[in-house]
């Protein structure tokens, strides 16, 4: 330890300069070559015909992959799946999130059991998910059937998974059900952060729940809500899984997104040209959210 | 809203039982698989799982025939080399973003975040034919490479948000004491944020140990994870639900007992900078 005492002064600066560069190295090294460089290596297979079965056969085809692709049915078609995916997945979750992050933070005897049990979901790898969801939705002996049935409110058993027109209403409510956690978990943490005094002096006031709630609540987790959102729609973007194992994007095209479509096109077709193609394409389209959530975190962290 | 107490009734009308109903909703999916693995395989069609004659039957046949043990020890490997990786690359760099002020921090922060963003799809067609070119297809360490790129900027940016909450003026004083840069942050900020870092590791294990279509194209005969061996039973066993289910449970179980120990200090963890925004 008494080395530090010897070490001239102009060292120990030039030392203070480097240490932090230096301890972000090693991070900074690994992730360019495992991650920069193959999404570099991506784009540059995107403007290549490149099927993996004739490895020899790179060949530069300019943006003639890109220009197929929006001449590819297909590609809309996942396009469409991808929107209405979101757009329904993400302001389910929310609402569903938000009652139940309101629920938890009233009092009442059993809440930390409940607020440990809540996040189970989250927990789960994406194949169980799947698999059990396939057993629920199974059209011979489903509970899903099997409930709704017995409710009166369906005449016959529906092949829910098997028929286009639900497939991919199904799949979206077995999203909603992962993803709720997380956002009720956000929430809660918001809420927790709102400053009791304002309840006691709006109710002082004589200010109503509702009012309560439209006034103080909802502003106080305006932030992390946006928050969530934006984390989610990249996530929820970016997880095909659950699609692939439950359906496999099938029947048809009937639940085909856009990074499944890039991810069958290259595992089944082996086209790594296209399905480069098509995964550079949607990261385009998700640049936009990206984006969108950098400029908060950015304002927030200035 | 602490001023007045509601009654226990209105209470239990709106608070106990739509939680209860959410509840059943979350779990719901869950137990009825629990219980439909342990129903016997021979009456399941005909009666409907149930709890009655309750057998653990189709969990020895999992670890007998199918050989799910195998699985769980390449699910162990992966996930625990994932964690390695991820926690020993990431302290001296959370560190360095934590207590150092210098030219290209935002920048390189940023790229950490950044990295979480994009699809994984962008990264798993490059990752094939880069371990196809190093030979490293079907192998642990393609696994743990493959996993890593979501590990490191995670663990980063949650060891940045700890390490954020313990004082400067520690490292400061052991430093006075005589201690280099180093050693203060190995015998001073490493011991006090080992809450956080067990918290990090066990999340990285249980989303490597979840983790799916990397096992899937990168893995093959001799590495089979957990995640993959459940999927080919959905192929190979496609009505036995009974084994099926019992694959699941298994599948799941470690993860989600390391996720209810850990949960609280990963949540704070995750949420911290939410809330700030």
């Amino acid at each position: 330890m008494t080395h530090v005492s010897e070490t001239p002064k102009h060292r120990a600066s030039l030392g203070r300069q480097v240490l932090p560069y230096a301890m972000l190295t090693p991070a900074v090294l690994v992730t360019l070559a495992i991650v920069f460089f193959p999404m570099l290596q991506t784009a540059w297979m995107s403007l290549h015909e490149y099927v993996l079965f004739r490895p020899n056969d790179f060949t530069w085809v300019g943006l003639d992959n890109f220009k197929a692709a929006l001449n590819d049915e297909v590609f809309w078609i996942s396009l469409k799946h991808t929107i209405i995916w979101m757009c329904t997945t993400i302001p389910a979750q929310l609402l569903l999130g938000l009652v139940t992050a309101l629920l938890l933070n009233q009092e009442f005897p059993w809440r930390p059991v409940a607020r440990a049990l809540i996040i189970i979901p989250w927990a789960l790898p994406s194949v169980v998910i799947a698999l059990m969801w396939v057993w629920i939705y199974d059209s011979n002996y489903g509970i899903a059937n099997e409930f709704l049935l017995r409710m009166g409110l369906i005449q016959q058993a529906i092949p829910w998974l098997a028929d286009p027109d639900t497939a991919l209403a199904s799949i979206i409510l077995t999203l909603t059900w992962q993803g709720f956690p997380f956002f009720a978990v956000m929430i809660l943490a918001g809420l927790q952060s709102i400053p009791q005094s304002y309840y006691e002096a709006a109710s002082i006031d004589g200010a109503s729940a509702w009012r309560q709630f439209w006034h103080i609540t909802l502003p106080g987790i305006s932030g992390v809500m946006m928050t969530a959102v934006l984390l989610r729609m990249i996530w929820v973007a970016n997880s095909f899984d659950v699609i692939f194992v439950m359906t496999g994007g099938g029947p048809g095209y009937a639940t085909h997104t856009l990074p499944l479509y890039a991810f069958i096109k290259a595992r089944t077709n082996l086209d790594f040209g296209y399905g480069s193609a098509i995964a550079v394409l949607f990261t385009l389209l998700l640049m936009v959210v990206v984006v969108f959530y950098l400029k908060r975190t950015g304002k927030a962290a200035s | 809203m602490a001023l007045h107490k509601p009654s226990t009734t209105k209470r239990i009308l709106t608070v106990d039982l739509p939680m209860l109903a959410i509840l059943v909703f979350t779990l719901g999916p869950y137990l009825w698989m629990f219980i439909t693995s342990i129903s016997d395989e021979s009456t399941l069609f005909t009666e409907g799982p149930s709890l009655l004659n309750a057998t653990i039957e189709n969990y020895t046949r999992l670890f007998r025939t199918v050989g799910f043990a195998e699985n769980l020890l390449d699910s162990f490997i992966v996930a625990g080399g994932t964690v390695i990786v991820g926690l020993s690359l990431s302290v001296t760099a959370a560190y360095s973003f934590s207590r150092f002020n210098f030219r290209g921090k935002r920048i390189l922060m940023l790229q950490f975040l950044l990295i979480n963003m994009f699809p994984l799809v962008l990264l798993i067609l490059p990752l094939f034919v880069l371990m196809r070119v190093l030979g490293l297809l079907d192998t642990h360490i393609a696994l743990i490479i493959a996993n890593s790129t979501v590990a490191i900027p995670f663990s980063i940016w949650m060891m940045v948000s700890y390490m954020n909450g313990i004082p400067r003026s520690l490292d400061e004083a052991a430093m006075t004491d005589g201690c280099t840069r180093m050693q203060a942050l190995r015998r001073v900020v490493l011991p006090l944020c080992l809450p956080g870092i067990i918290a990090t590791g066990i999340y990285i294990f249980i989303t490597s140990w979840n983790e799916y279509l990397y096992a899937l194209t990168l893995g093959g005969r001799n590495v089979r994870t957990i995640t993959v061996a459940v999927q080919t039973l959905i192929g190979e066993y496609e009505v036995q639900w009974g084994l099926l289910t019992a694959g699941g449970i298994v599948g799941a179980l470690p993860a989600t007992v390391l996720f209810l120990l850990v949960q609280k200090r990963l949540i704070s963890g995750l949420t911290q900078g939410a809330v700030k925004g």
